[in-house]
């Protein structure tokens, strides 16, 4: 298979300066790739690390040790320790990360919210456009928006206007942190199909969904992130499976 | 979009070298009063936001940077641009004479103060105030000088009407813009800007800020930009350098720094922004 | 008026100062001064201004140079506005006639040294001429720094962007260049100069003018030349380009259409007539008979 993305041995602490120093271990000892084509989703309760996970693997979160390699532009590049132009180009060329929220800029137009990735990547304005407009067209967001900042629109208008954002342009590696959490059915039928159609062009896709009917439909494998016991000494013991045996 | 594929890779040299080279820089007015031992490359395109309390020496080694105030020790190398007559070859900023870092001031370089009084003519128009690095570079043609001011009016956002004004006429959002302009109409590669949104409203700063995040696209301008305040630096700013009592205590990605900060004060830093 | 346009002759000097008023260690130190600006065409060089027996404004800068330069056998011509018989003219004359006993006059042609405030004479000026002239301000780039220390550095680097923004500015305003006196110049391809109050239309007589031009400025304490035979061009831009100021009237009573013109309005009803400035030129060309009926 065809891996886009390798991870081994990640970990992930937050030390707590403001609270006495205490050092919280969220990731230890993570192993997994995923490949182009597939969607790999996380497993696990509330709290056991799902988002830091791809929050770490975005550079937005500091690793604490390990690896995250990536596939940038036909080379190995190593994320943890990259430096920040790096990781930049590596988020502008091959990572793509949606979340279920808009970082308003104040006074932008929606549809140049959603353009940026494209324009970033040096697309000709017309063309950016046009495929901003049918993203939008496609995600129900109404026309008469598309020339205002999203900064006074619903919750879920503005998520819908981050997902057309994310599925901007074509991401080799994508991160997806509950981009169907709260949408209605049609919406949500969108979104995956947009998921879908982002493995169909060879993307690997690592997620989140709460939502089990949204999981079946794209999730190729699984990765439980539930922690065995609450030693907090043993080493996390996450697993990658398929998803047809849970 | 082949075309733009073209353009990228016909710029990849300029942008696989630094622009900005410095190491060790130390001016210490005091005990921790100053800057030391601060150490960066910049890269073309690349955005630099300062951040740090009152008096923790950003505003010093602004100045250090900027040609403005020698250091007592360290070294700031440019790479000079392609237009220059020593193209490609790298700049020792404090080696050069005073009439090369002059020169590089009101070319290659801009610097957006604080406060637009400190940086605009004010009894001069508006127009003037834009003209002023052409006609410094030799620009003798009362008509090429008209329509860059006009241009740049309306780059700014400004309505090109008011190019005979003077800037005291204008609001402080305006000035400011009109400041940028001044800078910009030589086009620079490399723009200091100290606090730009400072003294202005909220509602004044965001069309600020939106226009300066353009603009630094548009043009692929390399920015080392001093503020305190941290949504400004999540806006506009790549990497961010954290300063405390004249040192650099934590660099990174703006995102990495605000969102999962390292270093105690960084993390206090963070936690004492109010979340609107 | 035949009186007038002879030169007057020499007068016994007053004993009771030293000749030409300064003393002779102050005329050396203005004369090394001198001898430093002719070297350095449009260069402002400082010196130790002394006070002299009038208040500044009223010519002290010149009159420190005319005494530094004065020999027994020099023949002195002093204009204000043009003319030889405004107060000033006449008091900083009948001044150097006493204190150095020299002989004056109001012909151009036969003075050594003029000195002059506002005007440069109409009648070509010879070889063995000095012009000294009266400068209030001497620094050209003062209307926009204020710190002498700024613009000493940009005279230094040659920094002059600022002097089109004046400019600039005239056009945007009224259309046109409307600077119409102490009009920017550069010195020999070098320093930018300010010419000291005279009309833009006097300007193209300082450009390979075979006289010696000096400018001195009281209390700014500074002086300043132009050599005999140095390009002097006067700041402007391509699609703007200097020019002098022209009038539609002839000289009432000389008839001279080349000649700087003054505008004398004779009474109430606001009747205008228009007169050379340069009351010798005008009182030459009468004697001439080229008057008008």
């Amino acid at each position: 298979m065809n891996t886009l993305i390798e991870v081994r041995d990640l970990s992930k602490t937050f030390t707590l300066h403001q609270q006495n120093g205490v050092v919280l271990n969220v990731l230890r000892g993570l192993n997994f790739s995923v490949g182009g084509g597939e969607c790999l989703v996380l497993h696990g309760h509330s709290g056991a690390g799902k988002s830091t996970l791809l929050r770490t693997l975005y550079g937005n979160y500091l690793p604490a040790g390990g690896s995250i390699r990536v596939q940038h532009q036909g080379e190995w590049l190593e994320l943890v320790g990259a430096a920040p132009r790096e990781v930049l180009q590596v988020r502008q060329q091959t990572l793509g990360y949606v979340s279920q929220f808009l970082r308003v800029i104040p006074r932008v137009a929606t549809v140049d919210v959603v353009m940026e990735p494209a324009l970033a990547r040096g697309w000709k304005r017309e063309d950016a456009q046009a495929r901003a407009e049918h993203l939008l067209a496609r995600l129900n967001i109404s026309q008469r928006l598309w020339q205002l900042a999203p900064g006074t629109f619903s919750g879920g208008e503005q998520q819908r206007v981050n997902i057309a954002r994310g599925f901007m342009v074509p991401w080799p590696v994508m991160l997806l942190d509950e981009p169907t959490a709260s949408l209605d059915d049609g919406n949500r039928q969108v979104v995956l199909e947009l998921i879908n159609e982002a493995k169909g062009a060879g993307a690997a896709v690592i997620g989140i969904f709460h939502d089990r009917l949204a999981r079946e439909a794209v999730s190729d494998r699984h990765l439980d992130m539930t922690p065995p016991d609450l030693d907090p000494q043993a080493p996390m013991a996450s697993s990658v499976k398929e998803t047809e045996e849970c | 979009m082949n075309a733009a594929q073209q353009i990228d890779r016909d710029a990849v040299s300029d942008r696989t070298q630094p622009l900005l080279k410095v190491r060790g820089l130390t001016k210490l007015y005091g005990p921790e009063k100053g800057c030391q031992d601060v150490s960066f490359e910049l890269y073309p395109g690349e955005v630099l936001g300062i951040v740090g309390e009152s008096g923790s020496g950003k505003s010093t080694l602004l100045s250090l940077l900027s040609g403005r105030c020698p250091p007592d020790r360290g070294v700031i190398d440019y790479r000079l641009a392609d237009t220059h007559k020593n193209a490609g070859q790298w700049l020792d900023l404090y080696s050069a004479s005073e009439a090369e870092r002059r020169t590089l001031l009101r070319t290659e370089w801009g610097f957006v103060e604080q406060n637009p009084r400190d940086g605009l003519r004010m009894a001069v128009s508006a127009g003037a105030n834009i003209g002023e690095r052409l006609m410094a570079q030799g620009v003798r043609n009362y008509q090429a000088l008209r329509a860059a001011g006009l241009d740049w009016l309306n780059q700014v956002e400004i309505d090109p009407a008011r190019i005979d004004d003077l800037p005291r006429t204008f609001s402080g959002g305006m000035q400011q813009r009109l400041q940028i302009a001044r800078n910009l109409v030589s086009g620079p590669r490399l723009v200091f800007m100290d606090e730009p949104t400072g003294g202005l409203d909220v509602s004044v700063q965001a069309r600020l800020l939106d226009l300066m995040r353009g603009l630094v696209r548009e043009l692929d301008l390399a920015v080392v930009i001093v503020t305190h305040d941290l949504a400004v630096a999540r806006l506009l700013a790549d990497r961010l350098m954290v300063m405390r009592r004249s040192h650099v205590v934590e660099t990174g990605l703006t995102d990495q720094i605000l969102d999962d900060p390292q270093h105690p004060y960084s993390q206090l830093l963070v936690s004492s922004v109010l979340q609107p | 008026m035949n009186a007038a346009t002879q030169p007057r002759p020499q007068a016994p000097r007053d004993e009771a100062y030293n000749f030409a008023y300064l003393d002779e260690q102050t005329k050396r130190m203005i004369r090394r001064g001198l001898l430093k600006a002719v070297a350095i065409p449009g260069y402002q060089v400082p010196f130790g201004g002394r006070e002299m027996p009038l208040p500044y404004g009223w010519g002290t800068g010149g009159m420190q140079l005319t005494a530094a330069i004065l020999g027994a056998e020099d023949v002195l011509k002093v204009i204000d506005q043009g003319a030889d018989d405004t107060t000033n003219a006449v008091s900083i004359r009948r001044f150097f006639a006493r204190t150095a006993g020299v002989a004056t006059t109001e012909r151009t042609p036969e003075a050594t040294i003029i000195q002059t405030r506002h005007r440069i004479p109409e009648t070509p000026l010879h070889a063995d001429q000095i012009m000294v002239y009266q400068v209030p301000i001497p620094e050209p780039l003062r209307f926009i720094e204020p710190s002498e220390t700024e613009t000493r550095t940009m005279h230094a680097l040659n920094d002059y962007g600022v002097m089109h923004v004046k400019l600039y500015e005239d056009i945007a305003t009224f259309g046109h260049i409307a600077t119409a006196y102490a009009y920017p110049v550069t010195v020999d391809e070098r320093y930018v100069m300010d010419p000291s109050p005279i009309p833009k239309f006097d300007n193209p007589k300082l450009d390979m003018s075979p006289a010696l031009m000096l400018f001195g400025a009281g209390r700014e304490k500074r002086l300043y030349a132009v050599p005999p035979f140095t390009r002097v061009t006067s700041l402007d831009f391509e699609d703007h380009p200097f020019d002098v100021q022209k009038w539609e009237h002839n000289c009432a009573i000389c008839g001279s259409h080349e000649s700087f013109l003054d505008e004398l309005i004779l009474d109430d009803q606001g009747t205008q007539s228009f007169v050379c400035s340069d009351t010798d030129y005008c009182a030459q060309r009468v004697s001439q008979g080229r008057a008008v009926q």
